[in-house]
C-alpha cells in the first residue's frame, strides 16, 4: 500500500532536483538573510548583553540553521499546483485513481520541501562555519542534543507539512483559496519564531506560543540544537511537539476525508 | 453493467447582479442560486456496450461521469456499476475503472511521459508482467514508440491526448468513460483515437461510455445515444432513430436540441 506514495515521493524528489538555478538564487537570498539578521541582532547584543534571552552564538546558529533549512519550516512555501488543481477542477483526475488524496498530497509535500533543503542546505552551511564566532554556526550543544535536534527537525518537517494539509483541505470549501491563504500563513511566521525567536518575545506571549503548535515547527529543533533549550523545558517541548504533529494529520485526514464527500469538482 | 435510477443533482452557485454597489451587497448577503445539473435520470448500460451520451453545453454530461467515477455524490437517486456503490467506496471502485478528461491532463507535466505510465503502475498495482503487456499492446495500436520518452508539456494536443488515453487503460478496466476525448484534435488524430476505441471494444469487450459534441464519432462509435439536455434524459436510442432518414447528422442534431427546447 505504502509503495505507491513512495514511488510518487520519488518522482517528485527528482522533478525538485532538477531547478538548478532556483536552489542558486534561494541561496544567494537566504545568505543575505542570515548575514542581516545577525547584523541586527549584533546591534542589540553589543548595545546590552545582558538583556539577551539566548546567547549571541545560539542565536546565531538559530539563524544559519534556519536559513539552511528554510523549505523545511516556511509554511508560505506551498504548492501552487494544488490549489490551481482544486480551483480550476483538475482535481478530478486525482480522484479518478485508487490513492488518498491526503497521503498523495502530504508526499507530495515532503518530496519538493525535501528537494529544494537538499540542495540549498549544503552550501549554507559549509560557509556559515566558517563564518567567525559568535556569528558563524556553532557546534551541538552534545551528542544527544544533536540526535535530538535531527529528530525534531524531521518532525517539525512533518508538523509544517501536516498545517499546510489542513489549508489545502480547507480550500475545497471556499472557491478561492487566497484569503485564507494569506492570514494564515502571515500569522504562522510570527507565531512560530521564523521572524524573531520566541525566546525574544516578551514572558507571557511566549509562553502562550510555545504551546501552540507553529511552536513545534522551528523553535524546537533549532533551540535544541544550541543547547539554548534543555532539560526538562526539552523533553516537554519533544512531547508536545510529538502531540501536535499527531493532533494536526488526524484533523487533517478526518477534514480531508468530509472534504471529499462534499466536493464540487469545479469546470466543465 | 451501469445502472442508474432516478438519480438527481443540483449546485449551490452564488449570484449577483452586474455593478459595483450590488457587488458591495453581496459582501454582507450572498443570494445563492440552485441549478439542477441531473433531475431524476436513469438508465441500465451493458457489459461491452457504446454508448453515446450527447447534449448541449451545460446538459449535465460530466455532472454524470463524474457520479459514475466516483468523483461526485448524488443527492438523490441509486447508482451502480459492476455491483458497487461509485461514491461509497471510491478508490476501491477507480481501480476498476478507467477516465479520460479530454479538457485536462493526467500526464506529470515534467516528466516523460514512461514515468507517468512507470507511476500510474504503481498506483494501481499492476503486475509487471501486465504492465509489459499493456504497454507494448498500446504502445503499438497507439503509435506511441517515439513519444514516450518526451516530456509531456512537449507533446502535441493529439499526441498527449493519444499518451493520456494510454495512461488510463494500462490497469485494463472494464469499463472506460471518454469525457470528449477528440475535443480539439485534428482529422488524423480523431480518426486514429475512434479506431482505438472501437478496436479497444471489440478486443477487450471494454465498456464505452463517451460523451462528445462532435457527431462524427458518435457515428463512428456509438451504436446507442443517450441524449441529455437541462438534466433530464430525452431519448434512448440508436443513431437512426436520431437520423430519421436524414443524412446531415449534425444538423438532425441541431434541429432535436430545437425540438426539445435544450
Amino acid at each position: 500500500m505504502m509503495r505507491k506514495y513512495l514511488s510518487f515521493f520519488r518522482l517528485r524528489f527528482s522533478m525538485g532536483l532538477q531547478y538548478r538555478a532556483a536552489a542558486l538564487a534561494g541561496v544567494v537570498t537566504q545568505f543575505a538573510w542570515g548575514f542581516m539578521e545577525i547584523m541586527i541582532f549584533r546591534a542589540f547584543y553589543q548595545a546590552e548583553p545582558e538583556a539577551f534571552p539566548m546567547s549571541m552564538s545560539a542565536t546565531a546558529s538559530y539563524i544559519w540553521l534556519q536559513q539552511a533549512f528554510f523549505a523545511f519550516f516556511t509554511a508560505w512555501m506551498m504548492d501552487n499546483e494544488i490549489f490551481d488543481s482544486i480551483v480550476n477542477g483538475d482535481i478530478a483526475y486525482e480522484l479518478c485513481r485508487p490513492v488518498n488524496i491526503y497521503s498523495m498530497w502530504f508526499a507530495r509535500n515532503m518530496a519538493n520541501r525535501m528537494a529544494r533543503a537538499v540542495l540549498r542546505c549544503f552550501p549554507i552551511l559549509a560557509v556559515a562555519v566558517f563564518v567567525p564566532q559568535p556569528y558563524g554556526l556553532g557546534a551541538p550543544a552534545d551528542g544527544i542534543h544533536f540526535l535530538l535536534f535531527l529528530f525534531t527537525m524531521s518532525m517539525g518537517l512533518v508538523m509544517t507539512v501536516s498545517f499546510c494539509m489542513l489549508i489545502y483541505v480547507l480550500a475545497f470549501f471556499t472557491i478561492s483559496p487566497q484569503g485564507l491563504r494569506v492570514a494564515f500563513t502571515s500569522t504562522v511566521e510570527f507565531f512560530a519564531g521564523a521572524i524573531v525567536p520566541l525566546p525574544f518575545l516578551p514572558d507571557g506571549v511566549r509562553k502562550v506560543l510555545e504551546f501552540l503548535p507553529f511552536a513545534s515547527m522551528q523553535n524546537v529543533p533549532l533551540r535544541i540544537y544550541s543547547g539554548s533549550m534543555d532539560g526538562e523545558a526539552m523533553g516537554s517541548a519533544v512531547f508536545l511537539q510529538l502531540f501536535w504533529v499527531i493532533t494536526i494529520t488526524v484533523m487533517g485526514r478526518g477534514l480531508c476525508r468530509l472534504a471529499e464527500r462534499q466536493v464540487t469538482v469545479q469546470g466543465g | 453493467m451501469i445502472t442508474m435510477e432516478h438519480v438527481s443533482k443540483s449546485y449551490k452557485i452564488a449570484k449577483r447582479k452586474a455593478g459595483f454597489g450590488e457587488a458591495c451587497k453581496a459582501l454582507f448577503h450572498r443570494q445563492y442560486e440552485i441549478v439542477h445539473a441531473l433531475h431524476d435520470v436513469s438508465f441500465t448500460i451493458e457489459d461491452g456496450e457504446m454508448v453515446g451520451y450527447i447534449g448541449p453545453n451545460g446538459a449535465g454530461k460530466s455532472s454524470t461521469i463524474k457520479i459514475l467515477s466516483g468523483i461526485l455524490t448524488p443527492d438523490e437517486g441509486t447508482v451502480l456499476v459492476d455491483g458497487r456503490v461509485p461514491y461509497k467506496n471510491r478508490i476501491q471502485h477507480v481501480s476498476q475503472i478507467g477516465v479520460v478528461f479530454g479538457q485536462r491532463s493526467q500526464l506529470w507535466w515534467d516528466v516523460p511521459v514512461i514515468d507517468s505510465f512507470e507511476l500510474l503502475k504503481d498506483i494501481y498495482q499492476i503486475p509487471d508482467m501486465q504492465y509489459n503487456q499493456s504497454l507494448e499492446e498500446l504502445t503499438e495500436l497507439l503509435d506511441l514508440q517515439e513519444l514516450v520518452r518526451s516530456p509531456a508539456r512537449q507533446l502535441s494536443l493529439g499526441q498527449r491526448m493519444r499518451c493520456e488515453i494510454a495512461a488510463s487503460l494500462l490497469h485494463r478496466p472494464k469499463i472506460l468513460f471518454l469525457d470528449e476525448p477528440t475535443i480539439g484534435l485534428d482529422a488524423v488524430s480523431k480518426l486514429a483515437v475512434r479506431d482505438f476505441i472501437l478496436r479497444q471494444n471489440k478486443i477487450h469487450r471494454t465498456t464505452v461510455i463517451l460523451t462528445t459534441h462532435d457527431m462524427q464519432d458518435i457515428q463512428a462509435l456509438a451504436g446507442r445515444i443517450i441524449l441529455i439536455g437541462k438534466g433530464r434524459i430525452l431519448m434512448d436510442g440508436s443513431l437512426e432513430d436520431i437520423k430519421k432518414g436524414n443524412k446531415d447528422i449534425d444538423k438532425t442534431v441541431a434541429e432535436l436540441y430545437r425540438s426539445y427546447d435544450i
